[in-house]
């Protein structure tokens, strides 16, 4: 559906996306995971035929980005970063206003913007201003919005960046629903818990380069063991505890309020800590997650 | 959940694929909506301010001057005003739209970002802006016709064509402050646009022949597009036609091409990048 030859975006001197390749079958949920300025969203514009691409190839639906914008964004749903929203407009004239953009006829658009409205469940709020609407709300009206034209693929960037946690979760459902329904997703995210929700399969970008792909449990697989166990010192003697922890587990990651063991078994980690003489001001056994991948892959926290 | 349709893919042929997607009507059919769902009054404030300069200095002031030469001929004073009037509210239409409304709209609402996520291509948002722009010049331009009609300050049958012209103004009008709203980025390069108008709108030969002024400032006022929509619309409400006519539809023929032009290419610019 999606393919990508050395693809490379320059704005002046500095280079967003430098020479990356990646496939996105029909059907797949697929993800670019990395932190902030990585060159994800600039990768989605030019996804979405709003950017054009500086070198490489880039083909959506089989036709070549930069020539083909409107044909291409037919048949795509585009939520962009943060909430777009047409404030001059009520919420349901939002859903048929773009709808009409498509050139999609007004009594089918009538008809599917009142099946997106439970679908987003803005019911209630048909005839509101769109300015009064939570954040939550506004995000669901986005990617109801995103859904007027039927699109093959849906482009969701950072789609759940502040909101809370329930507005999350009641998010992620609503996109796995499509997901079930055989749209592709293409989503990008700096948040670990969402790549691992949402992703079939996934690139951690940093630095607009590729540095690893597969599924999440694979890339943790891969990059980490089964555990992770935090330990935390306090800030001042945790340089002077990792010099007694060294060797405990498999790898160890010095971080500047904490250290994190990976080993298979947490708890045995832990007990060997103890065993040490050290007394940890806190320790937590958890499991792996892909932040401990990127940790590992780029020697920097996702979240920094 | 009904989902039996695809968005038809744009069929635009040649060098336009990629920049328009045939759907110019979608981005009209927003903006009436917007207004619909908005207040009139606000639209209607731009109407009356040309009403109330007739009236005070058409009427108030036509009595103690009045009637001023035209083309040869003595024009009663408020029959030489309200033309220029009605081009300055094809203009002023034209302009609140094309400036104020799209600059709030793509620095603040974002709009085409929204849009140009659709099928439709850069050149759709420019046109159709563009027609809402010229939707308002129209409307105000309507609206002053029957205001001098009612008043008999059209002198000859020609002064239907008047209208079409105030299109042509406002056309003019809007495409280039279309594009020139493109390159601004702060409410204070806003403020530049008002600065331009305020002094068109008095020396234009609106109030007063431009012959007062030594020929060198004559010149410059000739250079100014509200001075040709002026001259048009009076030689057209007047019945004093002249060959110019024609040099004053080349201008915004111009200014209509070059406008249109520049704005497409700086939503792509702005957009596309």
């Amino acid at each position: 559906m999606i393919s990508a030859r050395s693809l490379t975006k320059r704005f002046g001197d500095f280079t967003a996306v430098d020479g990356i390749d990646f496939d996105i079958a029909p059907g797949e949920s697929f993800g670019f995971l990395g932190p902030n300025g990585a060159g994800k969203s600039t990768t989605m514009r030019m996804i979405a035929a709003t950017s054009t691409r500086t070198d490489g190839d880039l083909t959506v639906l089989g036709l070549d980005t930069n020539h083909h914008g409107p044909e291409i964004r037919a048949q795509l749903g585009i939520v962009p970063q943060g909430d777009l929203l047409d404030e001059e407009l009520r919420v349901i004239d939002n859903l048929t206003v773009y709808g009409r953009y498509f050139g999609l006829p007004r009594a089918y658009v009538r008809r599917r913007a009142e099946d997106l409205l439970d679908f987003a469940q803005l019911r209630e709020k048909r005839l509101s201003r769109v300015e009064g609407l939570s954040g939550g709300m506004k995000r669901r009206l986005t990617i109801a919005r995103g859904l007027i034209n039927n699109p093959r693929i849906m482009l969701l960037d950072e789609p759940t960046t502040g909101l809370d946690p329930q507005a999350r979760h009641i998010l992620w459902d609503r996109l796995f629903r499509l997901k079930e329904e055989g749209t592709t997703l293409v989503v990008t995210t700096h948040f670990m818990d969402e790549a691992e929700q949402l992703c079939d399969r996934l690139v951690v970008i940093d630095r607009g380069r590729i540095v690893t792909e597969g599924s999440p449990s694979s890339l943790i697989r891969r990059y980490s063991t089964r555990e992770v166990l935090e330990v935390r010192f306090g800030s001042s003697r945790n340089e002077e505890a990792a010099r007694t922890t060294a060797g405990i587990g498999d790898r160890q990651e010095v971080l500047p309020d904490r250290i994190l063991i990976y080993a298979d078994d947490g708890e045995n980690a832990l007990q060997a800590v103890l065993d040490r003489g050290l007394e940890p001001v806190t320790s937590l056994v958890r499991r792996s997650s892909l932040e401990d991948v990127f940790l590992r892959l780029t020697g920097r926290s996702l979240i920094e | 959940m009904i989902d039996d349709l695809r968005a038809p893919a744009p069929k635009v042929p040649g060098p336009l694929r990629g920049l328009y997607g045939g759907n110019t009507r979608s981005v009209i059919a927003r903006g009436l909506r917007v207004i619909a769902r908005n207040n009139w009054l606000i639209v209607l404030t731009g109407f009356f301010e040309p009403v109330f300069y007739l009236l005070s200095m058409g009427l108030g002031l036509g009595a103690l001057i009045g009637a001023v030469e035209f083309y040869g001929n003595e024009v009663p004073y408020a029959a030489y005003i309200a033309p220029a009037l009605m081009a300055v509210s094809a203009m002023n239409g034209a302009l609140y739209d094309s400036t104020m409304n799209v600059f709030f709209r793509l620095r603040y609402g974002k709009l085409y970002d929204q849009m140009l996520s659709t099928s439709l291509g850069p050149l759709d948002v420019a046109l159709g802006e563009i027609a809402l722009a010229l939707f308002r010049g129209l409307l105000y331009a309507t609206g002053f016709m029957a205001v001098t009609t009612l008043l008999g300050l059209n002198l000859s049958w020609t002064a239907v064509l008047a209208i079409p012209a105030a299109l042509v103004v406002a056309f003019g009008f809007a495409a280039v402050g279309l594009a020139a709203t493109s390159f601004m980025k702060s409410f204070q390069h806003l403020d530049m646009v008002f600065f331009v108008m305020l002094p068109m709108f008095l020396l234009s030969a609106t109030f007063f022949p431009i012959t007062v002024y030594p020929e060198a400032v004559q010149w410059v006022i000739m250079a100014m597009p509200l001075w040709h929509a002026v001259d048009m619309i009076r030689q057209l409400t007047t019945g004093l036609i002249q060959p110019s006519i024609w040099g004053h539809l080349a201008y915004f023929g111009v200014m209509i091409a070059v406008g249109t032009t520049a704005a497409t290419a700086r939503l792509k610019a702005l957009f596309l990048r």
